[in-house]
């Protein structure tokens, strides 16, 4: 059982989109449930509520409730994280509501998600709610989409139902540029098709639910990535016992995409010096090199001014280094966003005074239509451009979703206010 | 300290590792004054490695804190000295007792825990300290109320969290700042799950206090839980009493989670080593809180209420 026995598939990070009504929770606890997630003291503390509301069978969904002020507006008003393990596989589900007033809260689960399961009511089909999930799954950038075609056995788990949604959405999803698309026909309530098969879909012969998140490619494996190096901290121990430390600069950070090797040229920026990988550790042990999502600490030859905020890349691939960008931008805020007033843009680890010089259009979530706008309230999508203080060193966020992001702060709360993804 | 292998897929370990080691790093780049709290438990044990690896060859940028309820295993305070000195870190220890002469903290009674009142003794200590930043070691796996809190937390300046009212938080981009008075709670290892620990406690060899692992001792059953009785304190002085009529039983036991002593249970256990509670927490039917927090089952939002108070 323990971590150097068994294979370890890594990590998986996966949102699930709809309604307590299309059985979002229902399938999370489903899942839970039949991958020995749950404990006995726990299902019996469900097993008594759902008894207390009169309920034949235990209530899985029971299972996500979450805080004290949901329970009493019988709402989900925030993201929850819900983990499980396969033994050969580690999943985080992001779970995030539906309501349409909670669009910040998809963006928010999507941001770290690889793969988003979109549920649909087998007896309503693609609603407005589908369209508008999975555009704003796409737009976050996640890779494989599942659709998952639910209470299949209120629709006597008929095959032309699934075969009529499916078609309806791939039309859709033409329109909309979405290419990486799974379906699975499944019931969370009787089990079929999430983990086990279950004996009413015979028809069906993909894998199961489970199966295809087994499979599905973890994050930054897919394609090469170039290497993004966002400095965090800089440790200079200067320790007078030790005069191997005393020259000691080790520049600390996470790996955001590509790999590093000992022996490298790389660029600093925004100085534009350049130098050659010394070492590569992790903890001051040296591993030689390293990975995308690895923190680690990186060494070089030559004595150069590097700070947090900085970048270190590869000499012959460096990003753009901009002071003006363009990008969608959700906002998250209750206050609009304010022509007037400068902002903060925190991209990396770099920060640096943002002003809004124009919006282009507005995305309407639910029409998928661009509409012009003057101004932007929370829970809006729309294309904008900043002008900024300091240059930021950026590649498209359909490249590289790592530095291609930022989130914007007003300064007077320090809230986070808008999440922006650089075209 | 234990490397992975080189390959292009990080192992689950590797990449919550990883994960905690960059959110140590964005506290460190981020807040002026922060403090990373040790309490000797098996989290924050986790916490310290993460910290290694983290930020030597340097010293930590953060000093370690405990705030002590004076109701703890001797085991665990003892540990707590002896790993902070191995490191040669600096800990400070600001303890419930002090804040209960203060009459800052008062007992309803004499008996009872302490274990919410170290909110106090907490938010006296970042006050004294002006500390902008506490990183502390609690997972989103642990209770329904930490499932939905951010890594980064922020408190007001009566320390209190408003779940209703969180900072958006999206990819690996963390917002610590905060106002003087106001503090960020940073939590590192919300993503791992107690099997997560355990087998990192395998991996990276970690020692942990004995009292993790099965022993004999004498204890009660009480409400269907395991009592610990007649514990000795730092002081020689035993607490946790027996009732009148309650029978002393010696069970062998373990500590999955620990805490003050008036609050926590151990489980009836034979795992003596790592290997053996990994292979028990695979299989067990209990949640950790579920099995051994005798304090979180007293109403279904205790801990959502305690964190609104200021608690971790």
């Amino acid at each position: 059982m323990s971590a150097h026995q068994v294979e370890d598939h890594g990590l998986l990070r996966f949102l699930t989109c709809g309604s307590v009504d299309d059985g979002k929770s229902t399938l999370i606890g489903r899942l839970l449930y039949d991958t020995k997630t749950i404990l006995a003291d726990t299902l019996t503390a469900i097993e008594k509520t759902s008894q207390k509301r009169g309920m034949a069978a235990v209530d899985l969904s029971l299972l996500t409730d979450g805080l004290q002020a949901e329970r009493e507006q019988g709402i989900t008003i925030d993201v929850a994280y819900r983990y499980f393990s396969t033994g050969t596989r580690k999943y985080i589900i992001a779970d995030a509501p539906g309501h349409e007033q909670y669009t910040r809260n998809m963006v928010t689960a999507a941001s770290t998600a690889n793969l988003a399961i979109i549920l649909i009511d087998a007896r309503k089909g693609v609603l407005t709610q589908t369209r508008r999930h999975s555009k704003l799954a796409a737009l976050v950038g996640i890779p494989h989409l599942v659709v998952a075609i639910n209470k299949m056995d209120l629709v006597d788990y008929s095959q032309e139902t699934y075969e009529k949604i499916k078609a309806d959405y791939l039309e859709f999803a033409k329109k909309v540029g979405i290419e990486d698309i799974r379906f699975i026909p499944l019931s969370a309530l009787n089990g079929d098709m999430i983990v086990d098969r279950g004996d009413s879909l015979d028809w069906y012969d993909g894998p199961t639910l489970l199966e295809i998140l087994e499979a599905a490619p973890g994050a930054h494996t897919e394609h090469a990535e170039k290497f993004r190096f966002p400095v965090q901290f800089v440790c200079r121990p200067q320790d007078s016992a030790n005069p191997e430390l005393h020259d000691y600069r080790g520049f600390m950070g996470r790996v955001e995409s590509g790999s590093i090797k000992v022996g490298d040229k790389v660029t600093v920026l925004p100085n534009g010096l350049e130098s050659t990988v010394k070492a590569v550790q992790i903890g001051g042990a040296d591993i030689g090199e390293a990975f995308t999502e690895q923190s680690v600490t990186l060494l070089l030859a030559d004595e150069i001014d590097c700070s947090r905020g900085d970048m270190i890349v590869k000499s012959e691939e460096a990003p753009a280094a901009v002071k003006e960008i363009r990008a969608t931008v959700c906002w998250l805020a209750e206050a609009p966003l304010d022509r007037a007033r400068t902002y903060l843009i925190r991209h990396t680890t770099r920060d640096s005074k943002a002003k809004l010089t124009g919006i282009d259009h507005r995305l309407d979530v639910n029409t998928l239509e661009h509409v012009a706008a003057d101004k932007l309230a929370m829970n809006d999508i729309a294309e904008v451009s900043f002008k900024l203080a300091q240059p930021l060193f950026v590649d498209p966020y359909t490249e590289n979703r790592g530095t291609g992001a930022f989130i914007v702060i007003d300064e007077s709360t320090n809230n986070t206010v808008g999440a922006g993804m650089i075209l | 300290m234990t490397q992975r292998s080189t390959s292009s897929t990080l192992s689950h370990l590797d990449w919550l590792e990883a994960e905690a080691i960059h959110i140590m790093r964005e506290v460190a780049g981020q807040c002026a004054n922060p403090v990373l709290l040790f309490s000797g438990g098996k989290d924050s044990i986790c916490m310290l490695r993460i910290a290694e690896k983290a930020f030597r060859p340097g010293k930590f940028p953060f000093p370690l804190m405990h705030i002590d309820t004076g109701h703890n295993y001797q085991e665990v305070v003892q540990f707590r000295d002896k790993r902070a000195a191995e490191l040669g870190e600096r800990l400070i220890v600001r303890s419930v007792e002090d804040s209960m002469k203060r009459g800052t903290v008062v007992l309803k009674h004499e008996g009872e825990s302490r274990n919410k009142h170290q909110s106090v003794t907490l938010l006296e200590a970042i006050e004294e300290f002006g500390f902008d930043c506490c990183i502390g070691g609690a997972r989103r796996d642990e209770e329904k109320a930490r499932a939905k809190e951010r890594i980064m937390s922020f408190r007001d300046e009566f320390g209190q969290w408003d779940p209703k009212n969180q900072r958006p938080e999206l990819w690996n981009l963390y917002n610590a700042r905060s106002h003087k008075g106001e503090n960020i709670r940073a939590f590192p290892i919300s993503n791992w799950t107690e099997m997560d620990v355990w087998q990192y406690i395998e991996r990276e060899d970690l020692e942990l206090p004995s009292i993790y692992f099965a022993h004999k001792r004498p204890v009660v059953i009480r409400q269907g839980a395991i009592v610990p009785v007649n514990v000795p304190l730092m002081s020689g002085e035993l607490t946790n009493l027996p009732k009148a009529g309650e029978e002393i039983v010696d069970l062998q036991v373990r500590f999955r989670t620990v805490g003050d002593i008036s609050c926590t249970a151990p489980v009836e256990s034979a795992a003596d080593d790592v290997a053996k509670i990994v292979l028990e927490t695979a299989t067990t039917t209990i949640t950790e809180r579920g099995a051994t927090r005798l304090d979180d089952q007293t109403s279904e939002a205790s801990m959502e209420q305690r964190k609104k108070e200021g608690y971790f």
